[in-house]
């Protein structure tokens, strides 16, 4: 029971971080109508705005450690913490949170000019030159990563009072085993805000309702005298936004490495496809879905029966959902079926 | 369109050009046919030319890039000091030494370079590249077990010798062991019996242990070396869960271990994967459990510096193993932090130790068979028994291809003095201590002449 | 759309074999003529030419063509160690055991169309490939990969002779499949399958595939029920990337999972893009490019770059070393996809688009081509 009880908080958890990472891309994607594959780029770009805005605030003093003659070893004391003491500890310690701050407008201005420079160009070539010039320009950002912070995960501590875990147990009668980290709870509910919060410009802005009909039919509304362009701009931009908040907050519980956008660009396109093309609400039922039914295929006890399950539930759901509902989840016809 | 243009653009030059190019092409020899393999006529014999090349086939894109980097640094360095150049590194320590510091067999050394990405495919295909274009009569590198196997099959089909660099697996000198392969790292076994002593002290005689695997052959290697060990104290092994290569979230595994009535956690994870689940353990609060009676602890079998380094705080006061560390203080190891520091500014990472060291074994051994025929450099490199190179008195297992040496036990570091202070070293344990019969993993060498 | 006579065709074909056959000489200068870059490049050629017929002729993406590579992979290695070393058993088990899984694949598959489509494809291989690295170790050897061994039984062999000392090679009668007789196979291989391409392209069959890509729901109104169609391009690419599998094996014996992971079904989509969807010699040009940066440019080391610019001053050398070598060696990625960003801004449609048009600029004299043809060949 309560192993059942926790897979679901994994599950869920999982599923926040599914959906969060494929709601951007289901912006570009399944409504700009761009194959973007730099989208893990801008996921892991996130995260390296968290890994930057870190070491920025560690900028440390070095004492040398004088028995190490070879080279030069140092123990290191941040400049923060000399000049503001305990204070300048706290603010080190919440690096992470507060490079959500940090992180909002650099990748406002990376989604920018991405779109301004390069993406603009493709919304009305083939969908093969999309992927290859995204693809390309994923490559060349993970490479610009890893020649200024190496190809070694870094590792990004979550504040000291959320680094341990909570005894939910406690709360909800299960007594004390029953216990779940702080920070997966955050981002729980920090995916919750951002999808919420994406919804709602989108759907009670008058903005956002034209970004809506610019992506039913961009003809008619940009026939109604209204730039459309720009507001497939700013559409990109918070895309990008809402990537790399996903990837800030990703960072303490997956130290960051170049690769790691990579890793998650297969993913976060299962997602969107099986929540539908052109349906956001379909992307975060999508994220929720294989999020929650990975976490239960892992047990060892679906585990011992289906031998390998937990390697391909995610695909294997894939393709059942796309053979059972033709357009995914709640996709809507017509969009990139051809 | 393509056809089209080309049936209108071709003028009878063109035609007349590509014409000549074929028939020189039907001219051309045969290369490579397999001859007689003989002491003056074996691949990429040297014969009378000023210098001979090595390969260094280390991955510089994907995971292990860094590491494959240091990889490449310690190579450099050895070639240098081969040359003659720099201040000799071990060369000044190796004992028994037949290099003289003026190449290989007076020729000097070369060195070509290739990226593995840490696939067997693109590595063999680098390696192809080495021997029959660039003309290496011997490569080495690597950071995954996978693609050591791989290249080391292919150092057989191609008679060109491989010197093994980080690899763990039991099989790479087990099952897949070849007479063209040598490994100077040490393996799952022999961390599997370094660590057991030290466990029995620190942790007793009665603990559950839980082991989260790497679902790959190094990783199953690992899980059952260390498996045989705990079990053998008498701790109980409540269970081994599988999990896939490259997860990420590990969540779904860990929290089943909460409630499993385990008091140890043991991760056979390497690179990225162990560095992904250790955070995570740590997040759902495991080291702060009291399992038992006992406080839960987590044991990494294999470290490494990047590793260390990638897990950050995480990782202080967890035990594992090492096949060596720059914190040593013989004088083999001090020689060798001493140059590779004062070139690079850094000290060098384990790989970098194993891949440095085994250039300078090769060498060493061209030299003592006086030729580089590669039937008479193995057999001198088989029993060959050194010291001076870290890790204290070392020999190459003639039946296997391992090298046997003291295996470091260490934690990591809950203090650390500078940014490179990472490990302690708990202890040395004995080259005796985890030696084991070469007849436990089965496999054969295969022939000297291919 | 207008079909070239067979008299072009066959020029056309004669060229290319006589450039195939002689890339031996040719590739001396760029460093790529040893053997085993050149059996690669035909090897891959082969891929991407048979992926381009699916993708090229339908539009159909499919991004998990690298599962049949590996299917035919594994299958060219389990007739090496249950047969015989003799590569023509092994080839044509790999070409239709892989045809069947395409069929199988592609009945369900080719249900959806578009960006479904892809996603069906690209999750049954990366169920093959995360399967045949954990559970189906019995069948595969994990990631280790399927090797040979001495003691494999080999029934056909031992019929004819005792076991030897070492590990047997591979051969096509006598053929020893590596060094530059194994690239010559692979070569002659290449030939035929770019010969069947070409035939498939001027086919009415190939007319039927296009028509389809240009729109579907047309062909469906007129009655056509393009379903068989669309499979039988799929099957046909699922055979060719069998027999580029097959021959991988054959040319170095051993299968890895990794050749079915996504980033495979990647490499072979790049590559036909890179070249020119749609053209027959596009995809050709697509894998030299890439192979020759996995290959030659990934090699490059500063010590590599000081021996290139030996001709000049040392000070000017120094400089475009320090200049160059970020972009070589480790760097190749990097060097890799900007190259992909600046071929599409430049080279819209691909190198043999892209080549095309430069043609056309300068040759007023070239006929336009027809409304029709331009379309079909830019198509999405």
């Amino acid at each position: 029971m309560d192993a059942i009880f926790l897979q679901i908080l994994n599950g869920l958890d999982k599923g926040g971080a599914y959906a969060l990472i494929a709601l951007g891309l289901t912006l570009v994607f399944g409504t700009l109508g761009v194959v973007n594959f730099a989208h893990g780029a801008l996921f892991m770009l996130g995260a390296f705005c968290s890994v930057s805005f870190y070491k920025l605030l560690t900028l440390s003093k070095q004492v040398k450690d004088e028995s190490i003659t070879f080279f030069d070893a140092f123990k290191e004391q941040p400049y923060l913490e000399i000049w503001f003491g305990d204070y300048g500890t706290t603010i080190i310690d919440l690096a992470v949170p507060l490079s959500i701050l940090f992180a909002i407008p650099v990748m406002l201005l990376i989604g920018l000019i991405m779109e301004r420079g390069l993406i603009r160009h493709f919304y009305k070539r083939s969908h093969a030159e999309q992927i290859l010039v995204t693809f390309g320009l994923a490559i060349v950002l993970q490479e610009v990563i890893k020649s200024m912070f190496g190809a070694n995960p870094i590792p990004m501590p979550a504040p000291e009072i959320v680094s341990g875990s909570a005894p939910i147990g406690v709360l909800f009668g299960m007594g004390e085993s029953v216990v779940y980290p702080w920070w997966r709870l955050i981002y729980l509910l920090f995916s919750g805000i951002v999808i919420a919060g994406v919804f709602a410009f989108l759907n009670m802005t008058t903005y956002g309702m034209v970004v809506r009909a610019g992506m039913m039919d961009r003809e008619t509304v940009g026939l109604l005298g209204i730039d459309v362009e720009r507001r497939f701009t700013v559409v990109f931009g918070l895309a990008a936004v809402v990537t790399g908040l996903a990837g800030v907050m990703y960072a303490p519980i997956l130290p960051p490495d170049y690769h790691m956008g990579m890793d998650f660009l297969v993913l976060s396109f299962v997602v969107v496809v099986v929540g539908g093309m052109g349906s956001l609400g379909g992307a975060v039922a999508a994220g929720f879905l294989l999020g929650i039914l990975q976490s239960f295929a892992s047990m060892n006890e679906v585990k011992s029966i289906i031998p390998g399950i937990d390697q391909v539930i995610i695909y294997l759901v894939a393709v059942v959902i796309l053979l059972v509902r033709p357009r995914g989840l709640l996709g809507r016809k017509g969009v990139m079926e051809d | 369109m393509s056809e089209k243009k080309n049936s209108a653009g071709w003028s009878r030059r063109d035609i007349m050009k590509a014409a000549g190019a074929f028939s020189a092409a039907g001219a051309m020899p045969m290369f490579f046919s397999r001859g007689a393999w003989a002491e003056n006529n074996f691949r990429n014999n040297p014969g009378k030319a000023a210098s001979i090349k090595l390969g260094f086939n280390v991955p510089q894109t994907g995971a292990y890039a860094d590491e494959g980097a240091d990889e490449l640094r310690a190579f450099k360095l050895a070639v240098k000091h081969l040359n003659g150049e720099g201040d000799g590194g071990l060369m000044n320590t190796m004992k028994p030494l037949s290099l003289k510091g003026n190449g290989v067999l007076g020729k000097k050394v070369e060195y070509v370079t290739g990226d593995t990405q840490t696939k067997s495919d693109a590595a063999r295909a680098s390696a192809k590249r080495m021997i029959e274009k660039d003309g290496v009569i011997m490569f080495s590198g690597g950071s995954s077990s996978g693609v050591a196997i791989a290249v080391q099959s292919l150092a057989q089909e191609m008679g060109v010798v491989f010197m093994a660099g980080l690899t763990h697996s039991n099989d790479t000198t087990g099952k897949d062991k070849r007479r063209y392969g040598f490994r100077h790292f040490f393996n799952a076994k022999m961390s599997g019996s370094a660590l057991g002593p030290v466990l029995k002290k620190e942790m007793g005689t009665d603990r559950s242990a839980y082991h989260l695997t790497a679902d790959y052959t190094w990783g199953w290697t690992q899980e059952e070396s260390i498996k045989e060990t705990t079990e053998g104290l008498g701790w109980k092994t409540v269970k081994t869960v599988k999990t896939p290569v490259g997860a990420g979230d590990f969540s779904q595994y860990i929290t089943p271990i909460l409630n499993s009535g385990a008091d140890t956690l043991i991760l056979n994870h390497y690179g990225k994967d162990m560095i992904n689940s250790l955070t995570q353990a740590v997040q759902f609060g495991l080291r702060d459990k009291q399992v038992n009676g006992k406080t839960f602890e987590i044991i990494v079998p294999l470290y490494s510096r990047l590793m260390a380094q990638g897990a950050g705080k995480n990782l202080k006061g967890i035990l594992g193993t090492t096949n060596w560390n720059w914190a040593l203080k013989d004088k083999g190891s001090q020689a060798f932090v001493k140059s590779f520091g004062s070139e690079y500014g850094f000290p060098p990472s384990q790989a970098a130790h194993t891949c440095y060291v085994q250039t300078l074994l090769y060498a060493n051994a061209c030299e003592m068979a006086g030729t580089f025929y590669p039937p008479e450099v193995i057999k001198q490199l088989e029993g060959f028994k050194f010291d001076g190179m870290g890790n204290g008195a070392t020999e190459y297992r003639a039946e296997d291809h391992q090298c046997f040496k003291d295996v470091l036990v260490v934690r990591g570091n809950e203090n650390p003095t500078s940014q490179f202070d990472l490990l302690e070293i708990v202890q040395e344990v004995p080259r005796a201590q985890v030696e084991y019969d070469a007849k436990i993993f089965g496999g054969e060498l295969g022939p000297y002449k291919v | 759309m207008k079909t070239p006579t067979i008299k072009q065709d066959m020029v056309v074909m004669l060229i290319f074999s006589a450039v195939i056959l002689t890339m031996p000489v040719w590739l001396e200068p760029l460093g790529a003529s040893y053997p085993d870059l050149l059996q690669k490049f035909a090897i891959f050629g082969i891929f991407a030419v048979g992926y381009n017929i699916l993708f090229g002729l339908t539009g159909y993406l499919s991004f998990g063509h690298a599962a049949f590579l590996g299917i035919g992979s594994y299958t060219a290695v389990w007739s090496f160690k249950l047969l015989t070393m003799n590569i023509l058993p092994a080839l044509v088990f790999s070409v239709l055991l892989s045809g069947l899984f395409a069929l199988l694949i592609g009945f369900i598959t080719l249900r959806r169309s578009g960006i479904y489509f892809s996603i069906l494809t690209l999750a049954f291989a990366q169920m093959s490939y995360n399967l045949a690295y954990s559970v189906l170790t019995p069948i595969t050897n994990g990631e280790t990969g399927l090797q040979l061994a001495r003691d494999d039984a080999r029934i056909l062999d031992r019929l004819f002779s005792e076991a030897g000392e070492g590990l047997p090679s591979t051969d096509f009668f006598g053929f020893s499949m590596s060094g530059y007789s194994g690239f010559y196979i692979c070569a002659v291989l290449l030939i035929i399958a770019f010969f069947i391409s070409q035939r498939i392209f001027h086919s009415p069959f190939g007319t039927k595939l296009r028509a389809i890509k240009s729109n579907q729901t047309r062909m469906k109104y007129t009655g056509y029920n393009t379903k068989p169609y669309l499979l039988t391009a799929f099957v046909i690419s699922g055979m060719y990337a069998g027999l580029a599998g097959g021959l991988m094996a054959a040319t170095d014996p051993l299968a890895g999972a990794e050749r079915m992971q996504w980033t495979a079904s990647g490499e072979v989509v790049l590559m036909t893009i890179l070249g020119g969807v749609g053209t027959l010699i596009g995809p050709m040009l697509g894998v030299g490019i890439i192979k020759y940066f996995e290959n030659i440019f990934s090699a490059l080391n500063e010590q590599a770059l000081h021996q290139a610019y030996a001709f000049m001053p040392d000070w000017l050398a120094t400089v475009m070393v320090t200049l160059t070598s970020p972009f070589v060696g480790e760097g190749w990625h990097l060097t890799l996809g900007a190259l992909f960003v600046l071929i599409v801004i430049f080279l819209p449609g691909g190198i043999m688009e892209g080549m095309n048009l430069i043609k056309k600029r300068f040759s007023k004299k070239e006929a336009e081509p027809s409304p029709t043809e331009k379309a079909t060949e830019t198509g999405q």
